[in-house]
């Protein structure tokens, strides 16, 4: 996992409310059996038409937010279907963090298990981020995670809250499963308790 | 001595499964997972996970794999699959569940069906239990008093390598429905009114336990579609607590635990419930009596009404982004404002889902249709929510009632509730469907989908549009 600090670049504005995991990532995408191949997936039925032709209006498609590395997005981003190919795809995009009001929750916990920072603001600050993400000009942040700032171009500043265990992962690029082994003992302490207890489970 | 403190049903559920705290609050835990079920699209990657790191899978006889997502639904079953992507998908599943040591129900398998439909009718989910699995509707399994919730690829591989998840506790929330469903209302209404009125993110944040004389009614099936469908408004685990209803459907379940093991099982059961002093975030209340038949008009599933009503006016609505949300929807769904929701013609019918396809369901439906004939321009099916169900329907003779009708009697897998086989709506194309989902494109491309309750769908394919199946 690629580890975040510090980063700069563009974000795009994506106001709609409960954008879900079937248009972040379409089905046809869903069919292969590894991580790759996915940045042309995201978002592809807003980003493409029925042809493989670019659909010019679409703000991904447009300068300077087709280099984004950001979005702010509507509230409950990523709601629906667990699929993780839908935040595969985002990274694969180049987007490094989502800034919203709300995420839905297998979508955020698998934003954290791939070093995609999910940045949740209040709504004061969603609409003055959107206004600057919306206006090519001041569309340029910075998301700062050891300070837990984002700040835009023309200087307006928000601190966000993160939870510690996920800001620690991120910033190390952890390897979540190699941590919990290393507690293999006390699982199967637990376990043979819990079987003890609830002998129809053994 | 200090009394305890009173604790919710979810309390009690997620605190029997810590193995440790992992911050000072206990907020976020080290949780142990009872069992999973694997499907061949969201499982892969972390089989390739467990490979690349030379990892073994902790308690391999706590997972059972289905085939569901990709395979097709057409009546004469043969192991072929919709296409050469597809195909691997499924022997790569097989390959990982031999060599991991998971059982496996292939598509030919007798017992195969839609992961959720599947357990439950094999008794491999009970109360006390906390199962998490690769799909968001896991929570169904809060019908039978066990929490379940859907998690990523990367937290499969986690479970598999550890038997245990990374979690962080959700707050707790209380839907109470109270007195008594009148006629042609069911679970898929109430969970639908439930959604709107709460909203597509009303649950996000929270664990809903369901309660009331209108819960304690339902069968076990109804409780199943509530809690697979609240995932809808957020909810990231739902349960309700464990009955005789429950004891009753598990009890005649194969995978069942039997003798004392079974009366050991529910003692311990019969105690599962919140304290009754228990506190709750968030309380909401749904009158039964105001429930009426419901479908939905637009791309998310809060954007729905009771089947009387009309498609909304973006004008009338004061909140400038539900405003622009609602035009896009209406604008997708290709519906002027005003429109009564009776006069929303259909291209296609479905039943079918790990929502709505149940034997229950289908009883429903074919009580609608019996007798009658599917409009000329309508295509209808069914994909059973698993083989049993399909065979005990055929026993029932319901497959000649659906026939009769000019539905289409397929076999079972998610199908056209995802689209991800061949059963897929075109461009444009107009479906009232018993699934879960109808965001953008979610049925196919340019797809348009109304969700309701399998008898409103029987009835709609009946007379060609929405229509209310009390009156039709």
């Amino acid at each position: 996992m690629k580890p975040f600090t510090t980063v700069e670049g563009v974000a795009a504005p994506l106001p709609a409310s409960n954008i879900d995991t079937d248009v972040i990532m379409p089905k046809q995408f869903l069919k292969g059996i590894d991580r790759s191949g996915l940045a042309r997936g995201a978002f592809h039925d807003l980003r493409f038409d029925a042809a493989g032709a670019e659909r010019p209006d679409f703000v991904l498609n447009r300068p300077p937010w087709r280099q984004a590395c950001f979005f702010v997005v509507g509230q409950n981003f990523g709601c629906g279907s667990s699929r993780e190919h839908a935040v595969w795809g985002l990274g694969q995009l180049g987007v490094r963090a989502l800034i919203g009001t709300s995420f839905a929750g297998i979508f955020s916990d698998n934003c954290a298990r791939n070093g995609l920072l999910a940045v949740t603001v209040g709504e004061q600050d969603i609409g003055a981020l959107m206004e600057r993400a919306s206006d090519p000009a001041r569309a340029s942040f910075t998301v700062d995670l050891p300070n837990q700032e984002i700040a835009a171009a023309d200087g307006y500043l928000v601190r966000f809250e993160v939870d510690p265990m996920r800001k620690e992962a991120l910033l190390q690029g952890l390897d979540a499963v190699g941590s919990t082994l290393r507690r293999q003992d006390e699982i199967r302490t637990f376990e043979r308790s819990h079987f003890q207890e609830n002998p129809w489970l053994a | 001595m200090p009394r305890a403190r009173a604790r919710t049903l979810y309390d009690k559920l997620v605190d029997s499964h810590v193995v440790r705290k992992l911050d000072a609050t206990g907020d976020q835990v080290l949780l142990y997972i009872d069992r999973t079920v694997l499907n061949e699209y969201t499982s892969p990657q972390a089989f390739t996970g467990l490979r690349e790191a030379g990892r073994s899978v902790w308690r391999s006889g706590a997972a059972l794999g289905v085939v569901d997502h990709v395979n097709p639904t057409a009546a004469r079953r043969t192991a072929a699959m919709p296409d050469s992507q597809s195909a691997r998908q499924v022997a790569y599943f097989a390959e990982n569940c031999r060599d991991f040591g998971i059982e496996l129900f292939d598509v030919l398998h007798p017992q195969q069906g839609i992961e959720h439909v599947v357990m439950p009718e094999l008794g491999l989910v009970l109360p006390g239990m906390v199962i998490a699995a690769g799909d968001s509707h896991t929570t169904t399994y809060g019908a039978l008093g066990a929490l379940g919730f859907g998690i990523g690829a990367s937290d499969i591989e986690h479970y598999l390598a550890t038997q245990t998840l990374i979690y962080r506790r959700l707050k707790p929330m209380r839907v109470r429905v109270e007195g008594s469903l009148g006629a042609g209302a069911t679970a898929k209404d109430v969970v639908m009114a439930l959604i709107r009125n709460i909203g597509a993110s009303g649950a996000v944040g929270y664990a809903i336990e369901f309660a009331g004389s209108v819960i304690r009614a339902l069968s076990v099936e109804g409780r199943m579609t509530i809690c697979n469908m609240a995932v809808e408004a957020g909810a990231r685990g739902v349960v309700i607590a464990p009955d005789e209803t429950v004891f009753r459907y598990i009890r005649e379940r194969p995978r069942a635990p039997t003798g004392d093991l079974w009366n050991r099982g529910v003692e311990h059961w019969s105690k599962l419930g919140s304290d009754e002093n228990a506190a709750f975030e968030r309380e909401v209340l749904l009158r039964a009596e105001e429930i009426q038949p419901m479908v939905s008009w637009g791309t998310s599933p809060d954007q729905a009404a009771p089947i009387g009503e009309a498609a909304p006016d973006p004008a009338q609505e004061p909140d400038p982004d539900r405003r622009r949300d609602m035009a896009r929807a209406l604008d997708y769904m290709g519906l002027r404002p005003g429109t009564p929701l009776t006069a929303i013609k259909i291209d296609r019918a479905f039943i079918g889902s790990c929502t709505n396809a149940r034997i229950e369901d289908l009883r429903a439906a074919a009580a609608v249709i019996r007798g009658r004939h599917v409009a000329k321009h309508v295509r209808a099916m069914v994909a059973p929510g698993s083989s049993s169900v399909r065979r005990a329907a055929e026993q029932e003779g319901l497959d000649r009632v659906f026939t009769e009708a000019g539905f289409e009697w397929r076999q079972s897998g998610c199908s056209m509730c995802l689209a991800m086989n061949d059963d897929v709506l075109g461009a444009g194309e107009r479906c009232a469907s018993s699934t879960n989902r109808n965001f953008e494109g979610r049925q196919g491309a340019g797809g348009r989908t109304h969700l309701m309750s399998p008898a409103m769908v029987a009835a709609a394919a009946i007379h060609g549009h929405l229509v209310d199946a009390r009156t039709a």
